[in-house]
């Protein structure tokens, strides 16, 4: 009988929300290189690179009825062609798996990162609005073609439920990704003279989202969003911290020299997110999915102080 | 000058830090100005607020209270603001469709202050911002904070579905940058706002801003200098730039206009729409122009 869910990437922090969310109510098998510490005891991990020939194994035998994709990496730190290698790579590997061992979901994380901050964005992008992401930021460009990729995969693969979320800036008090990490700098900089609204999310309520995506006949691309959109300054301002406004034009290339010289963990094009709108319309989520996000907007942006204690829903699950 | 509540209120939680003092003093220096009776419409403006005391697009209320003490000022005193016919105006969505001139859109922040400050029901109207203006340092957060938006379709058709008023201004930097020998004369209407009209079933509000085109009058335009800044254009003009003359504003407003038809007619349908619209606010401006008694 196909039941289980298999998570790629199991073993990152939304990963391991996630697991920790669904493994009550699903058979949950995890794949990831790195170690699971503390995982449920129920939980079945492979460690294994997403890339190797072995994954197929556990397609072979697993009786998997759903593939949740979470498997990508960010680290601005690697090589670009292992990042490349890893994601698109890894993305084609596991969705092509999928198809040939009957699994009937796919369900893709991506990210609202696709869209791209830009000037000209609409204040609300929807899900048909082109992906810019690596347009001004072409080191992602693999994140852009792991969504496309799976975009194609909802043509080639019909009779597959195929779902893509993308959900907007992830933090939570253990997340480490560059929105996380920024809003702990005790003194920040800013684009002096820009204040662009921004949407946060917590990974929990990720995790919500992604487990209301395995529900029988969803399918399609969704934005997820979280409790609103406020101002960046607004964000700073709750967390107490002292930003230091730095002017756009010497911005950049300043920061460019830091990152290389590893004295800051940002890529300068993150900057753009520090200047120009990237906020989105999540009303299709909510529609479709009946995805609302459970943590208020304070609860969210004081998540990465580590302050929120966490609230793992029990009855949760797809059907 | 009566001591108002919201005035009382200030006197007790003063804003704290420099730049909530100069908040306070600037949203008294509003009420100071239009009394219990601007005091009254502010509080019955209405915004989808968060936590944050923001709206989804960015507007933020309290700061769009303090915010339009200068340009009520300018209202009143620099511009001495007279509009004629803004009870036509319907509550609910509107397109306001209004020339453009002056070299700096001060004719835009009027008539979102006639709206917010004589208008009935009080509103903040949007106005639909060039894309460039967004990409300014400082000038992109004030325009979004007092609820200013970059003109896309999309944040268009969503605002006027929550039933918000827009502004457009359809001449666009063709108007505001044009120079003084075509003062009056429309520039070329783009189609855009017709569509959305057609499109979300809005009635169109025909505006002539009457004065605008003496405040800064456009002597050359400088393209060489436009190309450098980055600038759609650089008319030089003998004002000391920000600050325009004096001259006095006139906003005569139009019965509403409601059109029927396909958002997706051939373009030739549609300039026959436009050009009534054109020819709307073309007839209001000579009226106004007969009308006035002088430029300032």
């Amino acid at each position: 009988m196909k039941d289980a869910v298999l998570i790629t990437g199991i073993s990152g922090n939304l990963g391991r929300v996630l697991a920790k969310q669904l493994h009550r109510t699903e058979r949950v098998v995890g794949l990831d290189r790195r170690a699971f510490p503390g995982a449920p005891k129920d939980l079945e991990v492979h460690h294994l690179d997403i890339r190797k020939r072995k994954v197929e194994e556990i397609f072979r035998h697993g009786e998997m009825k759903a593939l949740i994709h979470m498997a990508i990496i960010h680290d601005p730190r690697l090589p670009q062609a292992e990042h490349h290698s890893f994601n698109v790579l890894g993305t084609k590997a596991v969705l092509e798996y999928a198809a040939k061992y009957g699994v009937k979901k796919v369900v893709v994380l991506s990210s609202a990162n696709v869209y791209g901050p830009q000037p000209d964005n609409d204040n609300f992008l929807t899900e048909e609005s082109p992906l810019l992401g690596s347009q001004r930021f072409p080191e992602i460009r693999d994140l852009v073609e792991v969504d496309m990729w799976a975009q194609q995969y909802m043509w080639k693969q019909p009779e597959v439920e195929t779902v893509i979320v993308r959900p907007v800036h992830i933090i939570g008090a253990t997340v480490r990704n560059a929105p996380a990490n920024y809003l702990r700098i005790a003194r920040p900089w800013t684009i002096a003279g820009f204040d662009p609204m921004v949407q946060l999310i917590h990974e929990e309520d990720v995790g919500r989202a992604l487990a209301q995506a395995l529900e029988p006949g969803v399918r399609g691309v969704y934005n997820v969003v979280g409790p609103g959109e406020l101002p960046l300054s607004a964000v700073l301002a709750e967390l107490g911290r002292n930003p230091i406004p730095v002017p756009h034009l010497i911005a950049r290339p300043l920061l460019e020299k830091l990152f290389q010289y590893r004295l800051a963990g940002f890529p300068s094009n993150e900057l753009d997110h520090l200047q120009f709108l990237c906020t989105v319309d999540g009303s299709r989520a909510e529609r479709d999915l009946g995805f609302r996000s459970r943590y208020t907007l304070r609860e969210t942006i004081r998540s990465v102080l580590g302050e929120v204690p966490p609230r793992v829903e029990r009855s949760q699950g797809a059907a | 000058m009566a001591e108002t509540r919201a005035l009382a209120r200030y006197e007790r939680d003063k804003p704290r830090g420099l730049f909530g003092r100069l908040r306070g003093a600037m949203e008294k220096w509003a009420l100071v100005q239009g009394g219990p009776e601007l005091e009254a419409r502010l509080a019955r403006l209405v915004a989808p607020q968060n936590e944050y005391g923001v709206d989804p697009f960015g507007m933020e209320l309290n700061f769009t209270r303090a915010a339009i003490a200068p340009v009520l000022w300018l209202y009143k005193n620099w511009f001495r603001v007279e509009t004629h016919g803004i009870e036509q105006v319907p509550a609910g969505k509107v397109m306001l469709i209004a020339n453009h001139s002056g070299q700096l859109p001060f004719d835009a922040l009027m008539l979102g202050t006639a709206m917010l400050v004589e208008a009935e029901p009080p509103r903040v109207a949007r106005a639909m911002l060039e894309k460039w203006a967004v990409s300014l340092p400082f000038v992109a957060p004030l325009y979004a904070r007092i609820g200013q938006v970059v003109g896309t379709p999309e944040n268009c058709r969503r605002l006027l579905a929550a039933g918000e008023t827009i502004m457009i201004f359809p001449e666009g930097v063709r108007g505001l940058n044009k120079l003084y020998d075509k003062k009056y004369q429309l520039q070329e209407f783009g189609r855009g706002f017709m569509r959305l009209a057609l499109e979300t079933q809005t009635p169109i509000v025909p505006v002539a801003v009457v004065g605008a085109e003496e405040q800064a009058p456009g002597l050359f335009d400088f393209k060489a200098g436009a190309r450098l800044l980055g600038f759609p254009s650089l008319p030089i003009t003998p004002t000391l730039l920000p600050l325009p003359l004096p001259v006095k504003y006139h906003l005569w407003f139009g019965a509403p206009i409601r059109f029927t038809g396909s958002p997706d007619d051939d373009d030739a349908e549609l300039d026959g729409k436009v050009r009534e619209v054109k020819g709307q606010i073309q007839s209001l401006l000579q009226h106004g122009l007969e009308e006035r008694k002088g430029i300032f």
